[in-house]
């Protein structure tokens, strides 16, 4: 069992969710108030949802062997725009203007996602400074868009977006759950998820046996960036502002990690959605974690480099066969006993 | 008889589900050039490999001079004095020459790298090998051939008491082959024990004093090369009897003429890329067997990317099926039916992070584009008919194809072409590094494909097997197509020697 991909983040999320057992006991606890659901196991879901849509553009830019820095400044971006719409509109309740606020965004992304395709798989800028490119411009950008302030709107039909339950579940966690199957299904029962981890795997080869690598690759980066503006329309919905200094700062760094920690080398090649999916629920269980336990916010981010540590050390089969290989050999101890030869392959 | 430098006893090491060495002894004594020699999957591979640190052993003994070792990796066993130079070069292509030489033990002053002692010690380093190259030119600026050289001289460098040359001739030409030699005689008088692994037989008899002979990871003996012939060699390397050997021979030999009545299926003209290869012109008909024969770096890959479209042509034209057509990209190429084998597998062919079958079907998935994917039954009926057809092992169609020797990744890379049902199939060096029995499969394979209709063109550096296999051979030199002779059956591997070496034209 040890042997399945998805075994230690899996592992990983629920010793961590037993954890906060021991702090909170009524942890594990659900319940409903006025139709909706209520709960920390319920908090993680709703505010990792945004996290898991970046994760999970991040994954299939990773997989064809890039990276995407620019996620944190499309998220902003994407909030501002809608934001800046939905202020300004005669009538910003109404659905047709939020739809049009939302559409505005989205093609916005589209735009920024192709500019970093293109840079990228065309003209074979590196992607880690490709993106970075828009990751400092489309931070200012942003900013250009609130003019620096906070825009607060007060429209029902966005706040549904972030902050709405749909069928007694928050719809972040219904729109996030839509977005994995959909790409689940994008790349597994096509064939983009076999041609993306060639491209990934072996770029010459794949040209070599007619992949249209670039076409690919540009993909890629349009889908991280609208997955990141849904993220950025869920994280501006929630709180009903956009924040163009701070709305997904970092994020791209913990959708980096969920992603490796869900088992995607950032080499490229395999990639594994659902490992994402939990990846980015370790990180959010994490975050929550540190809120409930108190951890003192000047040691916040110590903890959580040292439980990150921690957790890749655990997932490295590596570390593990070294680990286990201390212990089998005592002192006196015959032949060290060799680490699975296989081991390297479920890497 | 003096004390071997480096002794094996019942060596054992396990892989799961395969006892790749079972209780192998070997010895190795200072100043001898020693031949391991076994078919692909004998275990050559894993004795080196254990010996070298890369794998630990499962059981047995090593004796380093006479002190039992216990390897436990790489750089202790480069410690112990047991230097290695693979079969892929392992340098790093985007450092200089001179760093490659020196990287992990630079000459330092006051703490520093000391530039000019490390670049004059380079220069000493190459000087040694009569090679005459820029020590500061980054070592992917120079042909593999080269880069092995480079490998070599790194592991002569460190003192070694044991060198392992694993298949270190298979990229190198006659040339380079003779210098290399030269340096291994060099080596072998200053007493360095040399442990030499190659598919080519003549070489080992040019340079090898003794060698040892592994059968299915079992030791089959080990023997002075004076007293074993080639034919006793190769029929207790595959464990089998002369007469199969030569009704296997005679079976793939073709004497057939080139099917000149059919319409070509390809013709180029002056077809050419500066830097590269100067114009040529070829045609190719179904059914043929076009031979390139060449030294290494005569321009036969060049030539035949230009088909493929992997390489853009600056000048001529190609008319497929008697329709004048760019070959833009790979992707063109094989929407007209054009297949390519690089003689690079690992690099240009596979995914080594991919399974078999992912492999298998790469190629026709990519053509017929994402939206219509082949079903996993389709796919798994496609894996295993090949696997059984190109008996390629391990049969796990699962199992990630980096794990497979070099001859079954060359099966593998043949079944995703051949999936594909390609009208012209063109094969760059696909026998090299891969043992007898494999190459003669392969090439009975070329036979067949090409008598039901399919157009090869066949690369090698090997002149017997392009006369075997070819109806009409081109010959290169200098990067030029210099000849092209009709294969009628009086021409002789020495002809085609002469050729390449006047370069004569037509």
């Amino acid at each position: 069992m040890t042997k399945h991909r998805l075994f230690w983040p899996a592992a990983v999320l629920v010793a961590m969710l037993l954890a906060n057992l021991l702090f909170t006991p009524n942890f594990f606890a659900v319940h409903t108030k006025e139709g909706h659901l209520y709960g920390s196991l319920i908090d993680i879901l709703h505010f990792g949802a945004p996290l898991i849509l970046v994760s999970l553009g991040m994954t299939l830019v990773i997989a064809t062997g890039g990276i995407d820095l620019s996620v944190g400044s499309t998220v902003a971006i994407a909030g501002a725009l809608a934001c800046l719409y939905i202020s300004e509109a005669s009538d910003p309740g109404s659905v047709s203007t939020v739809l049009v606020a939302v559409a505005l965004a989205l093609a916005v992304a589209l735009v920024l996602g192709a500019v970093n395709g293109l840079l990228v798989s065309r003209i074979g800028v590196q992607p880690i400074v490709a993106t970075l490119i828009l990751m400092v411009a489309g931070r200012g950008v942003a900013q250009l868009i609130t003019d620096g302030q906070i825009i607060t709107v007060t429209s029902d039909p966005y706040r549904l977006i972030g902050g709405g339950y749909w069928l007694t579940v928050p719809f972040s966690v219904l729109l996030a759950g839509a977005m994995v199957g959909l790409t689940l299904l994008l790349t597994r029962s096509t064939a983009l998820g076999l041609l993306l981890e060639s491209v990934g795997g072996n770029p010459v080869a794949s040209r070599l046996v007619g992949i249209r690598a670039h076409r690919l690759t540009t993909l890629v980066y349009v889908a991280s960036a609208v997955c990141a503006a849904v993220a950025g329309l869920m994280i501006s919905s929630n709180v009903s502002a956009a924040d163009g200094n701070n709305a997904g700062l970092w994020i791209e760094l913990d959708a980096i990690l969920a992603v490796v920690i869900g088992g995607t080398s950032l080499n490229g090649g395999r990639f594994s959605i659902g490992g994402t999916v939990l990846g980015a629920l370790v990180i959010q269980t994490l975050s929550t974690t540190i809120y409930t336990i108190g951890i003192p916010p000047e040691t916040t981010l110590v903890f959580k480099a040292a439980v990150v540590i921690t957790v890749c050390l655990i997932q490295s089969p590596q570390f593990r066969a070294k680990a286990t290989r201390r212990r089998t050999t005592a002192p006196g101890g015959q032949q060290p006993k060799p680490a699975s030869a296989d081991s390297k392959v479920s890497a | 008889m003096q004390q071997p430098v480096l002794e094996v006893r019942g060596l054992r090491k396990e892989f799961p589900g395969v006892l790749a060495l079972d209780g192998i002894d070997f010895r190795l004594f200072p100043g001898e050039v020693h031949a391991l020699m076994g078919e692909n999957g004998a275990g050559k591979s894993t004795l080196i490999k254990v010996l070298t640190g890369v794998h630990p052993a499962d059981g047995g003994q090593v004796t380093m001079a006479g002190r039992p070792l216990r390897i436990t990796g790489p750089l202790q066993a480069q410690q112990a004095g047991i230097s290695t130079v693979y079969q892929e070069v392992n340098l790093c292509p985007n450092l200089s020459v001179a760093e490659n030489l020196f990287i992990g033990r630079e000459p330092r002053r006051r703490g520093l790298i000391h530039w000019s002692e490390l670049r004059r010690r380079a220069e000493a380093s190459v000087a040694e090998l009569d090679l005459d190259i820029d020590v500061t030119a980054r070592l992917d600026s120079f042909s593999i051939a080269i880069q092995q050289l480079v490998a070599i001289a790194r592991a002569v460098d460190v003192e070694a008491k044991v060198l392992v040359l694993d298949e270190p001739t298979s990229s190198l030409d006659r040339d380079e082959v003779v210098q290399l030699f030269t340096v291994m005689r060099r080596l072998r008088e200053r007493g360095v024990a040399i442990l030499f692994v190659s598919h080519f037989l003549d070489q080992v008899y040019e340079i090898c004093d003794r060698m040892t002979i592994l059968r299915n990871g079992r030791l089959e003996g080990e023997y002075l090369t004076r007293d074993l012939s080639h034919v006793q060699l190769v029929s207790r390397m595959i464990g089998s009897e002369l007469a199969d050997l030569k009704s296997l021979a005679a079976e793939s030999h073709r004497e057939t003429a080139a099917p000149e009545y059919r319409s070509p299926f390809l013709v180029a003209e002056k077809l050419g890329r500066r830097g590269a290869i100067e114009p040529y012109d070829l045609t190719v008909r179904p059914g043929e067997v076009v031979g390139l024969a060449g030294l290494l770096g005569s321009g036969r890959t060049e030539a035949a990317r230009l088909l493929f479209g992997a390489d853009q042509a600056d000048s001529g034209t190609v008319r497929v099926n008697g329709h004048a057509t760019a070959l833009r990209g790979p992707r063109a190429a094989i929407g007209h039916g054009i297949a390519f084998c690089s003689e690079n597998r690992k690099a240009e062919g596979l995914v080594g992070e991919l399974t078999v079958r992912e492999n298998i079907v790469l190629a026709l998935q990519a053509s017929r584009g994402w939206l219509r994917p082949l079903s996993r039954t389709a796919q798994d009926d496609f894996a295993l008919r090949w696997i059984r057809a190109l008996d390629i092992r391990p049969g796990d169609p699962e199992a990630p194809v980096r794990n497979l020797s070099g001859g079954n990744q060359q099966k593998v890379l043949l079944a995703r072409w051949l999936i594909t049902d390609p009208k012209l199939l063109i094969l760059d060096e696909p026998t090299r590094g891969i043992d007898i029995g494999a190459k003669a499969e392969i090439q009975k394979l070329v036979a067949g494909l090409a008598e039901k209709g399919m157009s090869v063109l066949f690369i090698s550096a090997e002149l017997e097997e392009v006369l075997r296999l070819s109806h009409k051979i081109g010959v290169l030199r200098d990067h030029r197509v210099v000849a092209q002779l009709a294969n009628d059956g009086s021409l002789t591997p020495e002809h085609l020697m002469e050729t390449i070496a006047s370069g004569a034209r037509r």
